[in-house]
């Protein structure tokens, strides 16, 4: 029951919406569509579990006065007004749920989000130090690239030209290597979990 | 320079700064900020999914399927009690809250296991057939197109792209003699993608820096025009 079921239960579900691909009956649509439903109203329930581990994280540090607790009380500060802020107010525009939205959670993360644009530049030295042939073509790519969207006065409409044929060429064909590389693995690893093989998923006992 | 009289927008800017505070060096102000934003992205993505997709797929199905039955006992159509099956989706939910008693937790493997199994019987073929099958279809070029000597020269380039992209993702062979140096090759072909990857980055972050920018000097402290 603890290791043979959910064995089971994953080969006869992975092996189900693999198979109804290739007959189309009422019952793989059926299964198909409602399938991956209920795998979005399972994703809610974990969701609720990794709230209640922040709060118990959170609530830990709190209780035992860890260092930097006091950050804890802010971020228990902000959950708690949201999930009580939710229901209460409801989730439109205007209420205060989508005012804190809108003035705390956008400005935070965008920012965050930008910050990168700092560390970029120090990467960018250190990657577009051309000592190597490699180094040169990333470097001289990029600068296409970068430069495609900026007015350079006549030169801007060669420079649009090479960059889309660098996108349509030699880097969509690198692309496509990419990306046939990642479907066979995750084609393979796929099958490794329908057939058993792979059960990391499980954990330990 | 006309200062915003509004609250939420000083807060936003305050907050914004605070963030930018990092480039300093982590500082007590930056981790207020990092931990209102653990807080409320967590509450904000809950509650929001809990409306958006629990009420209206799970609660709102139910409902459905309720209703018909009350209204048309069993003369309804099968197609009208499927609504009904989005219970075994919450059943499968909630077995996986088992998760917290320590005793019972292993029940919870058996929601874990349905999600696995029906999203590797998804992906096992949706990948193949995106990014296996149809990219190889689209690499199988005319080596010759007459009368176009820029698409022969792109489809070569594609052609010999790809081989040798694949060619230095294949470890099983070591990467010597006219393997390796196909493999070389591909390398090159991987820097122009990367390349081109990291322009699209700088570039967008770019942007978002400069929206940040905007937000400070102009919609908070008024001095942009």
């Amino acid at each position: 029951m603890r290791r043979q079921l959910p064995i089971i239960i994953v080969f006869v579900s992975g092996a189900f919406m693999a198979i109804q691909y290739f007959i189309p009956h009422d019952a793989g649509v059926f299964f198909y569509e409602y399938g991956l439903d209920w795998i979005i109203v399972i994703g809610i329930f974990a969701m609720l579990l990794g709230i209640w581990s922040l709060f118990k994280v959170q609530l830990d540090k709190v209780v035992k006065r860890s260092p930097g607790w006091g950050y804890s009380v802010v971020a228990l500060g902000g959950l708690f007004f949201m999930l009580i802020g939710g229901p209460l107010w409801g989730i439109e525009e205007g209420t205060p749920f989508m005012q804190v939205f809108w003035y705390i959670y956008t400005p935070i993360q965008a920012t965050m989000f930008s910050l990168l644009a700092f560390y970029i530049a120090s990467a960018a030295y250190r990657a577009f130090r051309a000592r190597t042939v490699l180094a040169t073509i990333l470097l001289l790519t990029a600068m296409v690239i970068m430069l495609r969207l900026i007015p350079l006065g006549p030169i801007s409409g060669s420079n649009q030209k090479l960059a889309t044929w660098i996108l349509m060429v030699p880097s969509m064909a690198a692309n496509r290597a990419i990306l046939i590389g990642i479907g066979l693995g995750i084609v393979a690893t796929c099958l490794k979990i329908i057939l058993g093989i792979e059960r990391a998923y499980m954990g330990h006992d | 320079m006309h200062l915003t009289p509004d609250i939420g927008i000083w807060i936003g800017g305050l907050l914004t700064l605070g963030i930018f505070s990092f480039l300093y060096g982590d500082n007590p102000y930056y981790k207020f900020c990092e931990a209102l934003f653990i807080g409320v992205s967590a509450g904000h993505w809950f509650v929001t999914l809990f409306w958006t997709v629990f009420v209206a797929k799970m609660i709102r199905n139910v409902e459905i399927g309720l209703n018909t039955f009350i209204t048309q006992g069993f003369s309804a159509g099968m197609a009208d009690y499927m609504h009904w099956s989005y219970i075994f989706g919450g059943i499968l939910g909630f077995l996986m809250l088992l998760r917290l008693f320590p005793k019972i937790g292993w029940i919870s493997r058996w929601s874990l296991a349905f999600v696995v199994g029906t999203t590797s019987g998804y992906y096992f073929i949706t990948y193949l057939v995106s990014n296996g099958l149809r990219q190889i279809q689209r690499t199988i070029l005319p080596l010759y197109v007459h009368g176009d000597f820029y698409t022969t020269i792109g489809n070569l380039i594609i052609i010999v792209g790809t081989f040798c992209g694949l060619t230095y993702f294949f470890f099983s062979k070591e990467h010597k003699g006219t393997f390796g140096g196909l493999a070389r090759l591909g390398i090159w072909f991987l820097m122009i993608t990367f390349g081109a990857s990291f322009g699209y980055t700088v570039m967008s972050r770019m942007s978002l820096l400069i929206g940040r920018m905007d937000y400070i000097f102009g919609t908070w402290l008024g001095m942009l025009g």
